[in-house]
């Protein structure tokens, strides 16, 4: 259980988390998303007690984390930013955090086996790909077993075999009871693993939703009807929150502002014939963007096409 | 493959709480796992005793082509402690290392989220680095002593390690090495940035001295033995000179290096990681 009451962090007169209350549960898996410069890494450096509130604060299974006689045991996380020296190799790593808290050697090994580093384990860390680098620092999260886990951004760099892994990985985690939480800026990703989203926009908390709510209100906005009649049908669906568009020339039109029940009850009462009738599921990343897209820190200066628009933010 | 449930992630049994003594295993575990340290330990081990071997063994050779004023003024202890002077500069940079690195590399990270009290991660550096630094020089030193004393053994200038101070000069240069280190350790921490740290360091040991001498000559004499060098070297001093007493000069400098870890460790509470 995580919670964040009223949190605020500012760099110099820069408001990089403003005012951000949440509460993240056990058992599920909790999506943290907002485009890069939100303010997602800097919360969970507040959270870990890296970094000092400059309001509000935050607590980690009801204690603030520097509370924690044993850490480890109590959170696991993994930071977006490096956090290993490269020097050392990742068994010598895992070995010294271990070392704090009493876990022995036989941990060690069993979390390079299971995160697969058996045999770079002797190796510096400097070496390391950035996907070897994620894998260390999800044993270094796993390491006391902590019933809440932290992962800023985990699936950097992983290859898809991994990614698939450390879904599965966050799942099963989260279906012990653990409380999982874990950020991205990918919106599709979340959509895979998470069952609940927290979203922030320049440090302020946008929603905080479950997934399914998410994807409901992200579909159905717009329908796609095709009509031999089009023109005709497209004045007896005109009103004031209407608004149709003729998507095609063979009669496709595409009206936001009703619901595909509306559309097909209207054109029924005006003997209308429909050939199609479709709810457009608008993607998860589209209605990310909505949400979020007043809420951009860092923006190409040239109109950005849809499709690259998340390479943008 | 099994058919019985297993967690997605070995479990374990909680072992506890983070204590001082764990940090300190921890904290030893880090410092013998990167090679930086072993290098400067045999650079500093090398430089004391190798430096010092073939100081006498020139000396020895020299000996009878020395004038008699030479002759006179010369102290069998002096030659004997040339390679200090090359393994402090080496422990100095060490000690900052030690801190910087994880500064530098992110490890300090992963180190305050392990101990998020801090304090203890500082600390467990200092001890460790400290106990480890004394372990190795100042058995290195003894060894450099009986080394150099040998060459002058066969010239019958050699002293006696029961001869008065001999004793205070050997052991002493090695508790000199550790307090230079853990000054080390203390600059790097409050600067928490290798070059600046290894910066400060020189700075105030070796810099500072000769910008005294633009100083009035009374200012002068009357402030630089108390600074870090000139305070630690009066263990290691053969004369009586402008220096404050051995045992003080050398309590000064450990003086030095706790008042920088005590500001670093202020530091280290109150900032951001």
């Amino acid at each position: 259980m995580i919670e964040a009451h009223n949190l605020s962090k500012d760099y110099g007169d820069k408001r990089a988390v403003d005012d951000l209350s949440f509460t993240v549960r056990p058992g599920v898996v909790t999506g943290f998303l907002g485009p890069n410069g939100s303010g997602k890494s800097t919360t969970i450096r507040l959270i870990l007690g890296l970094d000092a509130p400059s309001g509000g604060q935050a607590t980690v299974n009801g204690k603030r984390y520097r509370e924690h006689a044993a850490p480890l045991h109590e959170v696991g996380a993994l930071l977006e930013a490096r956090s290993v020296h490269s020097g050392r190799s990742a068994y010598n790593h895992l070995l010294a955090l271990a070392q704090t808290h009493g876990i022995p050697r036989s941990r060690v090994d069993e979390l390079i086996d299971l995160v697969g580093l058996h045999d770079v384990a002797r190796k510096r860390a400097g070496q390391f790909s950035l996907g070897m680098g994620q894998r260390l620092g999800i044993a270094s999260a796993l390491l006391g077993d902590p019933s809440t886990l932290i992962l800023d951004e985990p699936v950097n760099g992983l290859d898809p075999e991994g990614i698939h892994w450390i879904r599965n990985l966050l799942r099963g985690l989260a279906a012990e009871g653990r409380t999982v939480f874990v950020s991205s800026h990918l919106m599709s990703e979340m959509s895979l693993t998470a069952d609940h989203v927290i979203v922030i926009g320049r440090g302020r908390l946008i929603t905080d939703i479950s997934v399914e709510d998410f994807v409901r209100q992200a579909s159905g906005k717009v329908v796609l009807v095709r009509s031999p009649s089009a023109t005709r049908l497209g004045e007896v669906l005109a009103g004031p929150d209407v608004t149709v568009r003729a998507a095609d020339e063979r009669g496709l039109l595409e009206v936001t502002g009703l619901t595909a029940p509306e559309i097909g009850d209207a054109a029924a009462a005006a003997g209308i014939a429909l050939h199609e009738l479709v709810a457009q599921q608008a993607s998860l990343e589209e209605a990310f963007m909505t949400l979020t897209s007043e809420d951009i820190e860092y923006r190409a200066l040239a109109p950005a096409q849809e499709g690259e628009e998340a390479a943008a933010v | 493959m099994s058919t019985v449930p297993t967690s997605v992630a070995p479990r374990l049994p909680h072992t506890g709480k983070v204590t001082q003594t764990r940090v300190f295993l921890s904290e030893w575990t880090k410092l013998r796992s990167v090679r930086s340290t072993r290098w400067s330990f045999l650079v500093a081990v090398g430089f004391t005793i190798g430096i010092a071997a073939l100081a006498c063994a020139v000396v020895a050779h020299h000996w009878p082509h020395m004038s008699a004023s030479e002759q006179a003024t010369f102290n069998p202890l002096d030659p004997n402690l040339a390679g200090v002077q090359l393994a402090q500069l080496a422990l100095g940079v060490l000690g900052v290392l030690v801190i910087t690195a994880e500064y530098s590399t992110g490890m300090i990270r992963a180190s305050m989220t392990a101990v998020p009290r801090r304090l203890p991660v500082l600390w467990g550096k200092a001890v460790v680095y400290g106990l480890v630094t004394l372990a190795l020089m100042v058995p290195s030193t003894l060894i450099a002593f009986v080394v150099g004393q040998s060459f002058f053994a066969r010239r019958h200038i050699d002293v006696s390690f029961t001869d008065p101070g001999v004793a205070r000069v050997v052991i002493g240069a090695g508790l000199y090495l550790a307090a230079v280190g853990l000054f080390g350790l203390g600059l790097g921490a409050i600067i928490r940035n290798t070059a600046g740290g290894i910066a400060a360091f020189a700075g105030l040991m070796f810099v500072l001295p000769p910008l005294m001498n633009v100083l009035p000559a009374s200012w002068n004499d009357a402030a630089s033995p108390y600074l870090p060098l000139e305070a630690g070297e009066a263990i290691m001093a053969t004369t009586s000179g402008n220096h404050l007493s051995p045992w003080v000069g050398l309590a000064l400098l450990y003086g030095y290096a706790a008042a920088a870890l005590a500001v670093a460790s202020l530091l280290l509470v109150r900032r951001d990681t």
